[in-house]
């Protein structure tokens, strides 16, 4: 391996020509991360371009793809599942960032009391599991138990009632909002943090010159947690785009009702597993994995080339 | 002592606000766990009500300590994270160390390497993991998901990692040196103790995802012997679905452990989180 090579600037004392400690220290993080992520990524890459004919696997270039993109067997409930897949990003961004920030300039007011219980209670959702998620907020909007019913109807509510979770139109948003709920912690978490770093003299400058509450908050505080803002950005997209537990979780595998809470996590797992009468299909679901990784992967970059080198950094 | 800005008024919207949504966030898990611990008429008639000696009844977590396979599945669940989370920090300090100590050639792209791994989610391989997995003869074992789930942690493990090994001094380092240390004696005697606190802080936040994942118990190890409480709870609950009790009794297990990590390490989590890394 060439990297245990020596080099010429030495930052430790010796001087042998190979150090093989740095190989010693190196070599486990490398060869189980190489082993069970990078070349099983990089061989599902390589399924996506064959398939399977006559029991012989063939490779078939792209056409895995024109068959998932085209085919009305695979469009349909593909495409369905990447607009469900946006929908789901869109209410996180939509709903969840900005509670988060709320949140956050909420508990950096200076001298909060009981700050760090409010941290602490609302933290605990992110904590919990899908499972353990999935299945509160299925008995609580059950129509069987009855509690959403009877709390609507304590703020005089009760009429805007019904199984969301049930219907086509509004269960795709009722289980987002369900992730938004367990996830809202980490956006006011990291914000939280970007405030704390703000100096105080920039706020007693700008109290100086007057510029207190809202217009501080506007001027002063959220242009220098854009970076944080940002960040977030970014994981919830990678976490959106390959969710799939609580969907499972709540709705099945089917992702009912009618495919309405289908996303691509959910077809990929029915794809490659098949789910009842659908027979599981290696290739396709290497081309549904592929198709994510694709997603994610220009998100990221987009993330790290436009938006985070345009993104003005402030020094103190 | 409060600032000029900070009116009486103000502080007490800020709490009812704070408030209001803490209400949000853990009223949920309350009403689940006073249910639990009602007969099935009271859970229906007063889903409110806190649990009187009249409505009290243990009938759901007699079923799910009777029919589940409770306990097999918290000592899975267990086995799999303590090992994980053990490789993961070992393996994680011990490359962490190699890419903040030395220079070589390729330092800097085996760094990006292994943070590649941060952003791109190590479920996208699944289909090649399992066939691997089915090959190495490693399907249903708890070896397997020990396997993926270090592999999962090692990326943010290193990067955190890293970052701190920097901050430890080279004058220490060099006078082990000049004792005659060893480099592997001078990593493991005295720059892993001064890590102790960013290793805690990475162990959090390798344990979270850990004990909570569905998807790889579900597809490397969904047999009854190697279940986690994860998938044991979904699948139970799944079968219980009209059971009331049961259900109810089996969330508030799996929600008891989590909750009394949480309570004791809450300090140490939010303070790894806030005190930036994760920047």
């Amino acid at each position: 391996m060439s990297t245990v090579e020596q080099s010429s600037i030495d930052r430790g004392e010796d001087k042998r020509s190979r150090r093989w400690h740095i190989l010693v220290f190196l070599l486990p993080a490398l060869i189980v991360y190489t082993a069970v992520m990078i070349l099983p990524l990089i061989e599902t890459l390589r399924l996506s371009l064959f398939n399977v004919k006559d029991g012989q696997s063939v490779f078939v270039g792209l056409g895995n793809f024109n068959v998932l993109f085209g085919d009305p067997r695979w469009a349909a409930s593909f495409w369905n599942a990447l607009r469900n897949n946006f929908v789901f990003f869109l209410i996180h961004m939509l709903v969840q960032n900005p509670i988060g920030v709320a949140l956050a300039a909420l508990l950096s007011v200076p001298k909060l009391r009981f700050g760090a219980f409010y941290r602490t209670a609302m933290f605990l959702p992110t904590l919990l599991s899908f499972v353990i998620v999935g299945f509160i907020w299925k008995l609580i909007l059950s129509p069987i138990w009855g509690v959403s019913p009877y709390l609507l109807d304590l703020v005089g509510l009760k009429s805007i009632f019904s199984p969301w979770l049930g219907k086509p139109s509004s269960a795709l948003i009722t289980v987002s909002l369900i992730s938004v709920w367990q996830y809202i912690g980490i956006p006011m978490m990291l914000i939280y943090a970007a405030m704390l770093n703000i100096p105080d003299e920039v706020l007693e400058a700008a109290e100086c010159d007057g510029v207190t509450g809202w217009s501080q908050f506007w001027k002063i505080k959220l242009p220098l947690i854009l970076p944080a803002i940002g960040i977030i950005s970014i994981l919830t997209f990678v976490g959106n785009f390959n969710a799939f537990d609580l969907i499972y979780t709540v709705q099945g595998a089917l992702a009912g009702p009618d495919g309405s809470t289908d996303i691509l996590g959910t077809l990929l797992y029915r794809t490659f597993f098949g789910f009842q009468l659908q027979i599981g299909d290696r290739s396709m679901g290497a081309t549904i994995a592929t198709v994510m990784f694709l997603i994610i992967l220009s998100g990221v970059c987009l993330y790290l080339f436009a938006i985070q080198r345009r993104m003005r950094r402030y020094q103190f | 002592m409060a600032k000029p800005t900070a009116s009486p008024l103000r502080t007490g919207l800020v709490h009812l606000a704070l408030g209001a949504y803490t209400l949000i966030a853990l009223f949920p898990v309350f009403l689940v766990v006073i249910n639990s611990f009602k007969d099935r008429a009271s859970i229906f008639r007063d889903p409110l009500g806190l649990p009187t000696p009249a409505t009290f009844s243990l009938i759901g977590y007699n079923t799910v300590l009777t029919q589940g396979d409770f306990v097999l599945y918290f000592q899975n669940s267990f086995i799999v994270t303590a090992v994980s989370i053990f490789f993961v920090l070992l393996f994680g300090a011990m490359a962490a160390f190699a890419l903040s100590e030395y220079r070589f050639k390729g330092n800097t792209m085996m760094g990006l390497y292994l943070a590649l791994g941060i952003m791109i989610p190590i479920r996208l391989g699944t289909v090649a993991i399992l066939q691997g997995m089915v090959a190495a003869g490693l399907v249903n074992t708890l070896t397997a998901l020990i396997l993926v789930y270090t592999a999962q942690g090692l990326p943010l493990a290193v990067f955190i990692l890293t970052e701190f090994m920097r901050t430890v001094s080279d004058d220490l380092k060099n006078a082990g040196r000049i004792d005659g240390l060893s480099e592997y004696s001078i990593f493991f005697r005295l720059v892993l103790p001064l890590i102790r606190p960013a290793m805690a802080t990475v162990a959090v936040f390798t344990m979270i995802p850990i004990w909570n994942d569905l998807w790889f118990p579900l597809i490397l190890a969904p047999s009854d012997a190697t279940k986690t409480v994860t998938l044991g709870s979904q699948v139970f609950i799944g079968q219980f679905v009209t059971n009331w009790n049961a259900v109810l009794a089996a969330l508030t297990l799996a929600i008891l452990p989590v909750l009394v990590l949480y309570l004791i390490f809450s300090r140490q989590l939010i303070r790894g989180i806030t005190s930036g890394a994760v920047k």
